[in-house]
């Protein structure tokens, strides 16, 4: 089975899940936790994370500041905020209902006809 | 609005923000490299991988981009549609603002091209910072201002200040060189230049060489360099014309190049004068005789100033004058070549600029008005706005959207207009240097841009901060008289300015109409003029007179035609001066009188309409076996025998000549400057002339007096070309028209800003009106009669009038003494013109309050009071 692309938005998301998880991250690292949670099934171009980064700190729901990453360079550092959070609150139970959602208008046509 | 300043911000610094970014992505790579090489790569596919997961850096890079700017440009598309709807709604405002911001980008557009050209763009000479002119300062006129072979050659051979210096002849005739042998004969105009004038200047040929050694020396080969325009008209662009052989004055000269079409001899030397070609002019004793003809420029040596050049010609001069004691005087006066191109008409330009400036302001004064009005109207949507949640900041775009929107469209109206602006003064035949290359480039584009923008935000900004912060207090009867009194501050600011605007072109027209009225001294109705020397040079000095004389009967005995003369200068146009003492006195070398020179015929005064003060006219048979006379104008009379009469005294000129008669001075030099000393010699007593005009004085029309005197030359010398008729009027015209240029301009802004300024008042009053309709309803129930409500709205309209006027009237009182220098038989504080501006403005304003002041007194109250 083929990687699965992200649909439009999803993207953020996950990048405020991430951050709302592990407290302060950098890109890379977000880019691999995302990877890693998804269990390598998100075909992630990890150089979008840098434009989902800018697009939420742009709206104030995370801050960045530079700082020195595990290998000793200069890095930018990642952290969600409170409205950040209230935003990821509320995308994730939106999340909720469309799965929901979707689950049914997939199920199984036997179930329909019950 | 937060994310909008942002984004903004992004914007603003996109290249830091390009820069952390690459940081970001350098640190990423080596964090996933590292991981890569833990997970035993080698250290060459541990980086590769690291690229190829992150998708490359340059796609990164855009995406990033992508993702901070063009949320922004989303909105903003938003606004603009929405603008568009709303503003389609109020086609009538939409209409009004973009036909005014339309004339004021036109005005200011045209404005800047034209100081843009004249002052700010660089010459179309390579290293022009570095020329310099190099006048003399020792007389007035051409002769006055030239100086002489001799003293060109002293001065390349010995100075430090200039790399080199070149000369050209100034005292060329337009239509010197008639070219014939290919297609119709025609009267060219070629200026004699040193060898090195092109390479000095630093022009470069546009095809073919400059001109030899061998070329440029006394009888050297004849040869040509053609002017651009003239190798495009005549020969058809031909790249092949370089040595080919070209016949002017009926003799051969060889083509040996083109000019290139960015340099155009007559816009910077001789405006609204068309140079067809150059030739050399040789540096030689023979040309060294002829006295002072050069006109000199030179190129200055890197890091040497004027002031230092000034400084080391003027020891030079005083070297020369005793050196060569034999030499006409040698006053230099070094000044930055850009500086004696547009230096006369700098203040004029600073004028233009400044009044254009008050025409925006007036422009945005006026939309401000219109929009604070509509903006009242436009409450009930604001309020919706801001209940759905849109916040103050999301409204304050919306509205400077909408009024950047309507100054967009203004301004691409107002550059059609610019285009066609430009193109009508760089056509204007006028005497102002480099006008003649005006046209709408790049620079006035993005000038119009800036303006668009500026005046977007200027007179929507104010709009803007009231409508939103009338929302958020939301308290509109107090805030309904606040915005009255904004907008009564508006309409004072722009009568202030409309006042000063006309102030200051009442001045200027005044003065033009004194320029006009001034005493010429020669009366230029009903007369004209025409080149008739031919090209083919006479055996001797008689068979020259024959023809001369031959013209004068035919064309003189003609049917409407009353007089002609003849005359080697017309006034207003080239000038030279001669020594001229009366005999008997002594002068020194200094104080010896010198006067314009003028060879002309029997019968010129009369047909020129000079009139003749004392003695007699020239005869006939004032000639060369008859004893040898003068005619000298007033002011010389005064300057050589104060107190004495003239007649029958002898004076030194070419030789001595006993003096004939007098007659009125003449303006020869420009209309604001008196004529200083004439003399008039007969031509049949001379041989010193280099051209000769024809001037006929008829009763028909002028293209009547043309007919017949191209009739009858026809018959004397078919191959004239008798085209270049001049009427006396044009020459005048053409004196007064940089004057006319900015009286034209000047009063045109004064007018714009008049209509401006009424319908601002009109529009407040009429607004105020409509508010108090309640209140007026009231007071009419309560027994006030309709002419007293009339009355007192007039009082309010004349109050807002009377304060900005005041304030208008002062700041012209301060700013138009700049205008001194500019005026012409007016002082800056003339009290007609002050008189005048404040008469036409209360009236005008006067009659934009009595419209909603005849409404108020025909108000129904029991229909007012039952308004809401």
């Amino acid at each position: 089975m083929s990687k699965m692309d992200l649909l439009q938005g999803t993207l953020d998301v996950m990048v405020l899940q991430t951050l709302s998880t592990m407290g302060t991250l950098h890109g890379y690292g977000i880019a691999r936790r995302i990877e890693q949670v998804s269990g390598n099934e998100v075909l992630l171009n990890q150089g979008t994370i840098y434009a989902a980064l800018v697009r939420l700190q742009q709206r104030g729901w995370i801050a960045a500041k530079w700082g020195t990453s595990e290998n000793n360079r200069k890095a930018k550092f990642y952290t969600i905020t409170k409205t950040g959070s209230k935003q990821l609150a509320a995308d994730a139970a939106y999340w909720k209902r469309l799965t929901d959602v979707m689950g049914r208008v997939f199920a199984p046509a036997g179930e329909e006809s019950k | 609005m937060k994310r909008l300043l942002m984004s903004l911000l992004a914007v603003l610094r996109g290249r830091s923000m390009d820069r952390e970014l690459d940081e970001e992505l350098a640190s990423h790579l080596e964090l996933a490299a590292a991981e890569n090489r833990r997970n035993g790569m080698s250290s060459e596919d541990a980086r590769r991988a690291a690229t190829a997961s992150l998708g490359g850096v340059a796609p990164a890079r855009e995406a990033h981009r992508d993702a901070r700017g063009l949320p922004l440009l989303e909105t903003l598309w938003q606004d603009v549609r929405y603008s568009f709807r709303t503003l389609r709604r109020d086609a009538g405002l939409a209409l009004f603002a973009i036909l005014i911001t339309g004339l004021g980008v036109g005005a200011s557009a045209t404005v800047f091209s034209v100081v843009n050209t004249i002052l700010l763009r660089s010459l179309p000479l390579s290293g022009a910072d570095r020329l310099a002119w190099i006048a003399n300062l020792s007389g007035e006129g051409l002769s006055g201002s030239t100086v002489q072979v001799g003293q060109l050659q002293e001065l390349q051979a010995h100075n430090e200040s200039f790399s080199d210096v070149a000369a050209y002849f100034a005292f060329y005739g337009a239509g010197d060189m008639q070219l014939t042998g290919i297609g119709a004969p025609e009267r060219l105009t070629g200026v004699p230049v040193t060898g090195n004038f092109l390479p000095v200047l630093g022009v470069d040929l546009h095809l073919g060489r400059n001109f030899t050694k061998e070329e440029a020396q006394f009888n050297g080969p004849p040869a040509v360099i053609l002017s651009h325009l003239f190798w495009a008209r005549r020969m058809n662009s031909d790249p092949n014309v370089i040595g080919r052989a070209l016949t002017l004055n009926n003799r051969s000269f060889t083509i040996a190049g083109v000019l290139p079409a960015s340099f155009d001899f007559g816009a910077l030397f001789a405006p609204g004068q068309n140079i067809d070609l150059i030739r050399p002019f040789p540096l030689a004793p023979q040309t060294h005789r002829q006295g002072n003809t050069l006109s000199i420029v030179g190129r200055l040596k890197p890091g040497v100033s004027t002031e230092r050049a000034q400084a080391e010609l003027t020891v030079f001069g005083q070297r020369m004058r005793r050196e060569h004691s034999d030499w006409n005087n040698f006053t230099p006066g070094v000044s930055p070549f850009r500086e004696h191109l547009s230096g006369g008409i700098k203040p004029a330009m600073f004028l233009l600029s400044g009044a254009v400036g008050l025409v925006m302001l007036i422009v945005c004064a006026n939309l401000s008005n219109l929009l604070l009005a509509r903006a009242t109207a436009r409450r009930q949507e604001m309020s919706i706005r801001v209940a759905l949640g849109a916040g103050r900041g999301r409204l304050i775009r919306q509205m400077l959207v909408e009024s950047l929107l309507l100054s967009s469209v203004g301004s691409l109206l107002g550059l059609g207009l610019a285009f066609g602006g430009t193109r009508l003064l760089a056509g204007l035949e006028t005497n102002v240097p480099l006008l003649a290359g005006v046209q709408l480039d790049w620079i006035a584009v993005w000038f119009s841009l800036a303006v668009a923008v500026a005046t977007g935000i200027g007179f929507g900004l104010l709009p803007a901060l009231r409508v939103t912060r009338l929302e958020a207090s939301n308290r509109g009867a107090s805030a309904g008289r606040e915005h009255t009194r904004i907008r009564g501050g508006l309409v004072v600011g722009e009568v202030a300015l409309a006042c000063m605007l006309l102030v200051g072109s009442g001045l200027l027209i005044r003065s033009f109409l004194r320029v006009l009225d001034v005493d010429l001294g020669f009366q230029p109705q009903h007369a004209m003029s025409l080149r008739i020397d031919p090209a083919r040079r006479f055996e001797n000095a008689q068979q020259r007179d024959a023809y001369f004389r031959e013209v004068l009967k035919r064309v003189g005995s003609a049917a409407g035609i009353e007089v002609v003369g003849l005359t080697d200068v017309l006034p207003l146009g080239t000038n030279r001066s001669w020594g001229a003492g009366a005999k008997g006195k002594v002068y020194t070398r200094e104080n010896y009188p010198d006067a314009f020179v003028r060879i002309v015929s029997d019968g010129y005064f009369r047909s020129m309409g000079i009139s003749m003060r004392q003695g007699r006219d020239f005869a006939a048979t004032d000639n060369f076996s008859s004893p040898r006379v003068i005619i000298i104008n007033e002011t010389l009379a005064r300057t050589l025998w104060p107190g004495e009469d003239p007649i029958g005294k002898v004076m030194q000129v070419d030789g001595d000549r006993q003096v004939a008669g007098v007659v009125r001075d003449v303006r020869h030099l420009a209309l604001e400057k008196e004529a200083g000393g004439e003399m008039y010699l007969p031509i049949w007593q001379t041989g010193d002339y280099s051209k000769v005009d024809l001037v006929v004085r008829g009763t028909g029309a002028q293209r009547d007096l043309e007919g017949i005197v191209r009739e009858q030359l026809r018959a004397i010398d078919p191959t004239l070309p008798a085209t270049a008729f001049r009427s006396l009027q044009g020459l005048v015209d053409r004196s007064v028209s940089p004057r006319r240029l900015i009286v034209l301009l000047l009063g045109g802004f004064a007018g714009f800003a008049l209509i401006l300024a009424s319908l601002g008042i009109y529009g407040v009053i009429s607004y105020s009106v409509t508010q108090r309709q309640k209140e007026l309803g009231i007071r009419m129930a309560l027994g006030a009669t309709g002419s007293v409500l009339r009355g007192q709205i007039l009082g309010q309209t004349l109050r807002l009038t009377a304060i900005g006027l005041v304030l208008g009237l002062l700041a012209s009182w301060g700013l138009l003494r700049l205008l001194q220098g500019m005026l012409f038989g007016v002082t800056a504080s003339d009290p007609m013109t002050f008189g005048g501006a404040l008469l036409l403005l209360t009236a005008v304003a006067a009659l934009a309050g009595y419209v909603p002041a005849i409404r108020a007194s025909r108000l129904n109250p029991v229909e007012a009071l039952r308004m809401d």
